[in-house]
C-alpha cells in the first residue's frame, strides 16, 4: 500500500481519510485525467485541422462561431447530437452500434501509456510499445466491423480496403517501432524517453522515423492513404450509414489518432518531454512534449492537404516492395551496428543520463549506416522511376494497362 | 475463494472466454461468430494479465485478435451469404462424446502425474520479467534450439504458402 499510495492519495491519508478510499479516489482522478486530456484536446484539434486545411486550400475556414471560429466544434457537436440516430434495418444492430465505441476507445487507450512528464503518466507498462501496437489493432477491427455491420456495398468496400491497408502498414510500423526499443533496451515508454537524454533517437535512426511517420499516416487513413473513405469513389467509405454522434465518434477517433501519433513520435524519436528545465518544472516538460507533438501533427496536416490520393495497387506495391524490405534492412543493420558498438565500448552502458559527447561515436556510426541505406534506396527508386517513364513514353496505352493490373 | 481484485478479474475473464466460446458455436452468422471468437481470445489475454505475464497478454491480443482473427474475418467476409447459413451440423451424440473425451484427457493430464511428478508450487516464486523471457529465448541453456526450430518451421510454412498461392501465369 505504501509504495502505490503517493501524491494525492498520501495527502488524503495524512489528512485523515480511509486509506482504501484515498487510493480509490486518487486512481479515479488519475484515470479521469489521462482520459480527459485526449477528450478535451480533440475538441481543439478539430478546429485546428479545419483551419489549417482551409489555409492550405486558400480558404478562411470556420470564422463565425465565437472568436476566430473557436466555438465551431461545439456548434458541430450540438448539431451531431441533435441529428436522428439511425440504425439501418438491414444492419447488424449490436455490431453496428458497438463499432464507433471500440474505434474511439482504441485511440483513448493509447493515452494510458503516454508519459506527459517524468512524473506524470497513466501507467508505466513494461511492455508499453507493444501495448500501443496491440491496442491500435482494435481500431482496425472497429472500422472493419463498422463496414460489415452497415450492410452497405460502399461501406463493405471501405472495410475491405481497411483490412488490406491497415494490416499491411502495421508491418513496417512495428519494425520501425523496434528501432527506438532496441536503442533504449526497453519497451517502457518512460525508459525510451529517458534514454534520449544524450541524443534524440531521430538522429540515431532517421530512417526508422521516416518509416514510422509514413506508416502511421497510413494507419490513420489520411491522404495519400485515404482509400478507406475515398469520397470520390466510396461516398464515405465505412461510415456511410452512420449518422449523428455515432458518426461523430469515428470522426473524433480519427482526429485524435492523428494527434496521438504525433505525440507518440515525439516520445519515441524526439525525446518526449526533454528540453531546457524539464526536470525542474513538470509544466514545462508537458509543454515541450505538446510542442514537439504539435509540430509533427501540423506536418501531417500539411501532407494530408497537399498530396492526392494513391491507387490501392500503388499503395500496396509501395508498402510491400519498398517500406517492408527497407524496415527489415534497417533493423538488421541498426542491431548489428549497435552490438558492434557495445562490444567496442563506444556506446554508454547506461543511456539514461548519458551526455551528448558520450553518444557521439554511436550517433556518427548509425548516421553513416542510415545515410548509406537511404542513398542505396533512392538509387533503386530513381532507376525504377526512369524505367517506368521510358515505358510510358514508348507506349502510353500499354503502360496504363500494365500498371492497372 | 477469497474475494479480491484478482478473483473478480478471473470471474470476468472467464465469462469473456466461455461466453465468447458459446457465442462462436451458437450463432448462425459466421461474421458474428468471428467476433465472438475475438471476445473469447480477449478473455484469455486477461488471464495472462492476471498471471503477471503482460508480454504474453499483449502478444495474445496482437497476434490472435490483431492478425489471425482479422484474417478469419476477412475470409468470412469474402464468402457468399455469410448471414444465411442453412447447413447445420446436428450430430449431437458424437460431438458430445468427442468434447467430453477431450475434456477428460485434459483433466487427466492435469490431475494424474503422467508427465512426471507435479510439484505443489507450479507458480514461480519470483515473477519473471519480459527481459528474462527474452533472454531465455536466446540463451544456450534456455530455449534457443526450440526457438530456432520454430522460426525455421514458420519460415518454411510461409514460403510454402506463398508457393502454393502463387499465380502460375504470372
Amino acid at each position: 500500500m505504501d509504495e502505490i499510495c503517493t501524491g494525492l492519495c498520501r495527502l488524503m491519508v495524512d489528512s485523515g481519510a480511509e486509506p482504501g478510499l484515498a487510493q480509490f479516489v486518487s486512481l479515479l482522478v488519475g484515470v479521469l485525467l489521462v482520459s480527459g486530456v485526449p477528450l478535451l484536446t480533440v475538441i481543439l484539434l478539430i478546429w485546428i485541422e479545419r483551419k489549417v486545411a482551409a489555409r492550405i486550400q486558400d480558404r478562411i475556414g470556420p470564422n463565425r462561431v465565437g472568436p476566430i471560429g473557436l466555438m465551431q466544434t461545439f456548434a458541430d457537436l450540438l448539431k451531431l447530437l441533435g441529428k436522428e440516430d439511425i440504425t439501418p434495418t438491414a444492419a447488424d444492430r449490436l455490431l453496428y452500434n458497438v463499432a464507433p465505441l471500440v474505434s474511439f476507445a482504441s485511440v483513448v487507450l493509447i493515452w494510458a501509456i503516454v508519459p506527459f512528464t517524468p512524473f506524470h503518466y497513466g501507467v508505466d507498462l513494461e511492455i508499453g510499445a507493444l501495448f500501443f501496437v496491440a491496442v491500435a489493432s482494435f481500431g482496425t477491427l472497429a472500422i472493419m466491423v463498422a463496414g460489415w455491420a452497415s450492410n452497405n456495398k460502399y461501406a463493405l468496400l471501405g472495410a475491405f480496403r481497411v483490412v488490406s491497408l491497415l494490416v499491411s502498414y502495421e508491418v513496417p510500423l512495428v519494425f520501425a517501432l523496434l528501432a527506438p526499443v532496441m536503442l533504449a533496451g526497453s519497451m517502457s515508454m518512460l525508459d525510451i524517453v529517458n534514454a534520449q537524454s544524450g541524443m534524440w533517437f531521430v538522429v540515431l535512426s532517421p530512417l526508422a522515423f521516416v518509416i514510422f511517420y509514413i506508416s502511421s499516416q497510413a494507419e490513420t487513413g489520411r491522404a495519400p492513404f485515404d482509400l478507406i473513405e475515398a469520397e470520390s469513389e466510396l461516398v464515405a467509405g465505412f461510415n456511410i450509414e452512420y449518422s449523428g454522434m455515432k458518426f461523430g465518434m469515428f470522426f473524433a477517433a480519427e482526429f485524435l489518432h492523428v494527434f496521438t501519433n504525433g505525440i507518440l513520435m515525439a516520445l519515441l524519436f524526439f525525446g518526449g518531454w526533454m528540453g531546457p528545465l524539464y526536470y525542474e518544472s513538470p509544466l514545462l516538460a508537458f509543454a515541450w512534449l505538446g510542442a514537439k507533438g504539435g509540430i509533427i501533427y501540423l506536418t501531417t496536416l500539411w501532407l494530408r492537404n497537399t498530396v492526392p490520393r494513391l491507387r490501392i495497387d500503388q499503395i500496396m506495391a509501395f508498402n510491400w516492395k519498398c517500406l517492408v524490405p527497407l524496415s527489415i534492412a534497417n533493423i538488421v543493420l541498426v542491431s548489428l551496428a549497435l552490438k558492434a558498438l557495445q562490444e567496442l565500448n563506444l556506446v554508454p552502458r547506461q543511456l539514461i543520463g548519458a551526455s551528448f559527447v558520450d553518444m557521439l561515436p554511436a550517433t556518427i556510426t548509425l548516421l553513416v549506416i542510415n545515410g548509406a541505406l537511404a542513398i542505396y534506396l533512392l538509387g533503386i527508386l530513381r532507376r525504377r522511376g526512369q524505367e517506368a517513364r521510358r515505358e510510358a513514353q514508348a507506349a502510353p496505352m500499354q503502360f496504363a494497362r500494365a500498371t492497372a493490373d | 475463494m477469497e474475494l479480491n481484485a484478482i478473483s473478480i478479474g478471473f470471474v470476468v475473464f472467464t465469462i469473456f472466454t466461455l461466453g465468447g466460446g458459446v457465442g462462436v458455436v451458437t450463432t448462425r452468422n459466421l461474421f458474428q461468430g468471428t467476433i465472438w471468437l475475438m471476445v473469447s481470445l480477449f478473455g484469455v489475454a486477461g488471464y495472462f494479465v492476471l498471471l503477471s505475464a503482460p508480454f504474453l497478454a499483449a502478444v495474445q491480443i496482437l497476434v490472435y485478435i490483431g492478425a489471425i482473427a482479422i484474417l478469419i474475418t476477412f475470409a468470412v467476409m469474402l464468402t457468399r451469404s455469410v448471414t444465411r447459413v442453412k447447413a447445420r451440423y446436428i450430430r449431437l451424440v458424437p460431438s458430445l462424446l468427442a468434447s467430453f473425451a477431450l475434456f477428460l484427457i485434459l483433466l487427466l493430464g492435469i490431475a494424474v502425474p503422467v508427465f512426471g511428478e507435479i510439484s505443489p508450487d507450479i507458480a514461480p516464486v519470483t515473477v519473471a520479467s519480459t527481459r528474462d523471457l527474452g533472454a531465455a529465448l536466446v540463451d544456450e541453456n534456455g530455449y534457443v534450439v526450440p526457438f530456432l526450430l520454430a522460426s525455421v518451421l514458420l519460415t518454411g510454412a510461409m514460403i510454402g504458402a506463398i508457393f502454393i498461392a502463387r499465380d502460375d501465369t504470372a
